[in-house]
């Protein structure tokens, strides 16, 4: 498995998993639940996307054909609370048939030209061996919020709208929620918007109101293929660490997880998937930090800094004094 | 599959997930090619050629499973002497009658096999008009009729005109070599294909085929299925688990559509309809149409049944059942002919049921200017969709070719109701019924087709109430009596339901369709379907998990017929009835019982030993031997060679496309000797082909295609808002290189033109379409999705408003798969310039009303 490594330990590093529900003063709660999305066989068809908006009456955002591939929703925002992207890459499928080492493929260049249409120009992988066979390959993944262990957007609101469920997931409550805004930039992932109609923020609940009834979420009863697969995030882990090791064994290239382990810089996701490629390449961010992480330290060098001042000031006086 | 199947596909991943290879052959790179372990792109038009060519390599590398196919098959059958193949005749089969554009199927015959005389006193034209009605889509549970006598068998295979012989060189000439020139597929990845197909193969092993309107929509369609089954059964995969050719119907019930037709030229269950002179009497009839062995032998017990499910007490042995009051046909009367009787003033009213021609059928200029000289038209469907409102915003209203204020069409339109909406069953391609139970009641005014049908008929007949005219009885002597229920008088759909499973004399449901008598002391309304209502439970309605029963799964919902899973399963085993494999056990013989049992139902009379053999005047299913598994055909083998039920010949072959910009590489015929060539009206010419001059001037070849995102024409989709942001305009595809050489941009604008109209397209430049290499010269494709119209809450043009009328001769279908266009950079023109446009096109192309309908 290619993991980056973390560039400073976290807090939860090196001991049991977190019990967010606990912490956040849930009792005799269930376990925490999550997603585990297998973008290897996802089909691309969206249902998850209309599932979604159809189950939390999710406004419909936009007819612009974005040329981006099939991919017309663009991103998560505060009406697309699942997004699939579509990746067209010239390199062979990932399946037992890739015999090719693309190890030397500048992904990020190649991420870069996404969508930009004429491939060919300039270059690059040819799509077409000159004997005729394609060398294509067209990853889809459906995106979502990521139910971060450690919340950046859940630190930073300050009139509590958002907060962690008894299952350990992180919701807004539209009620409450003032439009402050400041969870926007507090995501790491970029997932929580502001809706301009109204100000607020929204975002994916993993369907709080349906797992409350007993159900699974929405977009994962909708996936036909099971790539999107809800439960309890211990059983996921476990199914997804077989499921990737199985890939790895037949030959799948670059197949890793990603936002599984605890260890990372949020603490691990409640929504985690296994991609084909690196995170890039699906518009995510390769290292996620919580962004409240420094917090702590940065008050520490506040405090620091106060009292440096402070003290300089006090010795200013004295000195004026004399 | 992915693309247009999503649901289906899961078992396709299901299976990949246990070690299954998939191979995805297709113009284009779709999301079905994305988790394909093998994409094949190939020439739009050229399956046959493909598949032709794994047939050859099956029969020259000696990859046939032998013993099944000389039990099961009819490779061992001796033909005729002056039977010709296309070998010998550059192209055509012995019996082409070039003046009629038919074919005398005679010489296709079994030697030994008496032909049966055509009876009475039927002249040329009517004979003609009968094969173009085509019978096709007749043996949709069977093949065909054959006459009388045993053919001659040759179990060695060597006699130089067995089937086997026959096959081999009719596909000698479809070498890799010739696929690669046809079809564009490198030889090592056709290679490819070939080592997968075969080696996946066998006793141990079986290889399944799933296709949708890529293979049908041709002018050569059934032919194309037709060699699959030629490799399938050359392989021994049909019959057995995980083998078959899986038909991907296009709507939810589109199986049930046929099953229950809604095509003009059948009755429920596959039954022709009869013809007017033809089929005077019921015996008559019976006796034209039926086979004299297998399940088809008890057509007459089945026919007579409907009868009484239609007409009920009226239908008596001394009126014949009433078979008088059918219809008769007097030729095709296919969707495309009735479109040019309406243009001809002969069909003046038109009912669509959740249909959008304007929109969703070939040329959709001709739809509209046929329902345009209508005295009325019913539209019903969710949505204001086109086809209801092209006489005031249509296309041809903005070209000035209609105006509003000449239309003296009167249009209904009715809101439908969906299936949320009501109670009812979905036929799947696995000929699976699942009910579906109301969730809510319809909003409004939308109402249900079974509301709209029942209530219909019920105020007809009540307005002929007093009719004393002879024309009258068959609508007033109608069993029309369905129970109603709740506010909006719902005909009750359990209760049709269980009319079409069938009743004995005492109203007692029966359990299946051996059960059928032809004394009419049973109704059904559908033979195959009897039992779906077996004991008076819904059968469909079982929901029994998978995973509380074995991996046939025999209690979720129920299969036509008599609920068995896989048809002509006998084939499961060998000829002495043990499973060809363990690992491929379906059903077999069990000696100890004395009859046949294993995991599925068995689709074969169920005490017939293997080694039984038929005396000679045994009829129906006691003159099945226990080595004949393909229980609806005429001589219980599966055929390779198809002596009866085809119009365009026993073999398949490969003929280019109506409109191809190349010339047929395998034979000087170019295209289907005998293709329905509708007449080239102004809107409907046709283009030249291959080396022919003007040619060059309509080079690409364009093929058409649904999304996920969108349904068919667009009236379930284009309306939702949350469906139409994720496919928000109509475009085209087209690859890197076919935009460099015609300057098309990325997310602008292109122009497509055919010899019949023209339409725009958002342009999207993508890798995923392959230029290919065919006869040695680069083939550029374009793809079209067909889903947009005017109206709605996405917009584009239609696809359709470019395809022709020249169709597959058996099953009348369209040729939407493969035609060659032009496409420009920039947007189509406006008003009349749009037609000159099309005008100028065919002049500069020579075209006139003879180019392409020659033979």
């Amino acid at each position: 498995m290619q993991e980056r490594p973390v560039d400073a330990p976290t807090p939860t590093a090196g001991r049991a998993p977190l019990d967010v529900a606990a912490a956040a003063g849930h009792r005799a709660h269930p376990p925490r639940v999550g997603f585990f999305t297998d973008t290897s066989i996802c089909i691309g068809c969206k249902a998850c996307e209309v599932a979604c908006k159809e189950w939390n009456a999710v406004p419909e955002d936009g007819l612009e054909l974005t040329g981006m591939s099939y991919d017309n929703t663009q991103g998560l925002g505060a009406d697309s609370w699942r997004h699939v992207a579509f990746v067209e890459q010239k390199k062979s499928s990932g399946g037992a048939w890739a015999t090719v080492d693309h190890r030397g493929v500048d992904v990020f260049a190649e991420a870069a030209r996404l969508g930009t249409g004429a491939a060919t120009e300039g270059g690059g992988i040819a799509p077409v061996a000159p004997d005729g066979r394609t060398e294509l390959r067209w990853l889809m993944s459906s995106d979502v919020c990521k139910h971060c262990t450690r919340a950046g957007c859940l630190d930073v609101c300050p009139t509590g709208a958002l907060f962690r469920t008894e299952f350990g997931t992180v919701v807004v409550q539209q009620d409450v929620c003032n439009g402050c805004g400041y969870c926007v930039p507090a995501c790491p992932y970029g997932v929580i918007d502001q809706r301009k109609s109204d100000g607020r923020v929204w975002k994916c609940t993993l369907c709080y109101d349906r797992l409350g009834a007993g159900l699974e979420p929405a977009c994962a009863k909708a996936c036909p293929t099971d790539s999107i697969q809800f439960g309890p995030l211990d059983e996921l882990r476990e199914r997804a660490a077989e499921r990737v090791r199985r890939l790895q064994d037949a030959g799948v290239p670059g197949a890793r997880l990603y936002g599984h382990d605890p260890a990372d810089g949020v603490g691990g996701d409640g929504a985690f998937f296994l991609l084909l490629d690196e995170p890039e390449v699906y518009g995510l961010p390769p290292d996620p930090v919580v962004t409240t992480r420094d917090l702590p330290a940065m008050w520490r060098h506040a405090a620091v800094a106060a009292v440096t001042l402070a003290a300089g000031m006090a010795a200013c006086c004295v000195r004026r004094k004399r | 599959m992915a693309e247009c199947h999503p649901v289906g596909f899961q078992w396709v991943m299901e299976a990949k997930a246990r070690g299954a290879k998939l191979v995805h052959v297709d113009p284009r790179f779709t999301r079905t090619s994305a988790l394909a372990d093998l994409h094949v792109p190939l020439r739009a038009g050229s399956d046959i050629a493909f598949l032709g060519g794994i047939v050859n390599h099956v029969l020259r590398e000696e990859k046939y499973f032998r013993d099944y196919v000389v039990a099961y098959t009819n490779a061992p059958m001796i033909l005729r002497e002056d039977f010709r193949d296309t070998e010998d005749l550059d192209g055509v089969f012995s019996g082409l009658d070039r003046e009629g554009r038919a074919y005398d199927p005679t010489s296709w015959q079994y030697e030994g096999v008496e032909v049966q005389a055509a009876s009475g006193e039927r002249d040329q034209q009517y004979e003609r008009r009968i094969a173009e009605s085509g019978r096709g889509e007749a043996h949709g549970s069977g093949g065909a009729a054959i006459g009388e006598g045993e053919p001659e068998r040759d179990e060695t295979l060597t006699h130089p005109r067995c089937v086997f012989q026959v096959l081999k060189r009719h596909y000698a000439r479809y070498t890799p070599q010739m696929v690669e020139r046809t079809c564009g597929v490198p030889q090592d990845v056709f290679q490819q294909v070939c080592q997968l197909v075969t080696e996946n193969s066998g006793r141990d092993r079986t290889t399944a085929f799933a296709y949708a309107v890529g293979w049908t929509q041709h002018t050569i369609g059934v032919q194309y299925i037709r060699t699959a089954a030629v490799l399938q059964l050359l392989l021994g995969n049909i019959g057995r688990p995980g083998g078959g050719i899986l038909a991907l119907r296009g709507h939810a019930s589109i199986q049930g559509s046929t099953d229950i037709p809604t095509l003009f030229n059948l009755l429920p269950g596959y039954i022709p309809m009869p013809h007017a002179h033809q089929h005077e009497s019921l015996d008559k009839f019976v006796e034209a149409e039926a086979a004299h062995k297998g399940y088809w032998g008890g057509m007459r017990s089945y026919l007579v049944s409907l009868l009484k499910a239609y007409w009920g007490e009226a239908a008596t042995a001394e009126n014949d059942y009433c078979f008088d009051y059918l219809p008769r046909l007097t030729g095709s009367h296919s969707t495309y002919e009735t479109v040019l009787a309406q243009q001809n003033g002969v069909c003046r009213g038109y009912f669509l049921y959740g249909e959008n021609p304007a929109v969703g059928s070939a040329n959709t200029k001709m739809q509209r200017l046929g329902m345009a000289n209508l005295d009325w038209l019913v539209v019903r469907d969710f949505s204001l969709i086109e086809s209801a409102t092209w006489w005031k915003d249509g296309p041809e209203i903005e070209t000035g070719e209609l105006r509003t204020e000449d239309i003296a069409t009167e249009v209904f339109f009715l809101p439908a109701a969906a299936h949320t909406e009501k109670d009812g069953s979905f036929t799947n391609t696995q000929r699976l019924l699942q009910w579906h139970h109301q969730a809510v009641e319809p909003a409004g005014d939308a109402r249900s087709d079974l509301w709209f049908t029942f209530h219909l008929g019920r105020i007809i007949r009540e307005k002929l109430a007093a009719s004393t005219d002879e024309m009258d009885r068959p609508v007033l002597d109608l069993a029309w009596d369905y129970p109603t229920k709740g506010a909006l008088a719902e005909p009750d759909a359990e209760a049709v339901l269980a009319e079409v499973s069938g009743r004995d004399a005492d109203g007692r449901p029966l359990s299946a369709y051996t059960q059928l008598k032809d004394d009419g002391s049973t109704s059904c309304g559908c033979w195959i379907y009897c039992g779906v209502y077996a004991d008076g439970v819904n059968q469909a309605a079982r929901r029994k998990p998978g995973e509380q029963q074995n991996w046939v799964a025999g209690e979720w919902g129920w299969a036509w017929p008599a609920n068995r899973r896989i048809l002509y399963n006998r084939a499961s085993a060998d000829p002495e009835g043990r499973p060809w494999s363990e690992r491929k056990a379906l059903v077999w013989w069990d000696a100890d019982q004395s009859r046949w049992t294993g995991h599925d139902i068995p689709d074969f009379p169920a005490t017939t030993p293997p080694d039984y053999r038929p005396p000679a005047e045994a009829k129906a299913a006691e003159a099945l031997s226990g080595t004949d598994p393909f229980v609806m055909q005429a001589d219980g083998k599966g055929w390779l060679f198809a002596p009866a039920g085809l119009t365009d010949g026993p073999l398949p072959t490969h003929y280019e496309p109506q409109d191809s910009p190349f010339d047929n590489p395998l034979y000087r015929q170019q295209r289907n000797p005998v293709r329905q060539v509708l007449p080239a009206l102004p809107d409907n010419r046709y283009q030249p082909s291959g080396s022919a001059p003007g040619s060059e001037v309509f080079p690409y070849v364009a093929t058409t295609y649904r999304l996920t995102e969108h349904h068919t024409a667009g009236g379930m989709t284009r309306w939702q808002p949350y469906l139409a942001e994720l496919q928000p305009a109509m475009f085209c595809e087209v690859s890197p290189l076919l935009a460099a050489e015609r300057s098309l941009e990325h997310l602008g604008w292109a122009t497509v033109v055919t010899a019949r109209n023209v339409i725009e397209a958002r342009v999207l430049v993508t890798d995923r379409m392959v230029p290919l290499i065919v006869q040695g010269r680069t083939l550029h494709q374009v793809g079209l999705p067909y889903h947009w119209g005017p109206n709605g809450y996405t917009t584009g043009d239609a696809a359709n408003e470019l395809v022709h009328l020249s169709l597959d001769p058996n099953t009348h279908i369209q040729e939407t798969k493969a035609l060659a266009c032009d496409i420009r950079p920039g947007r189509r023109p406006r008003g009349p310039a749009a037609v000159e446009l099309v005008r100028e096109y065919r002049r500069r192309a020579g075209i006139t009303d003879q180019t392409g309908t020659e033979i």
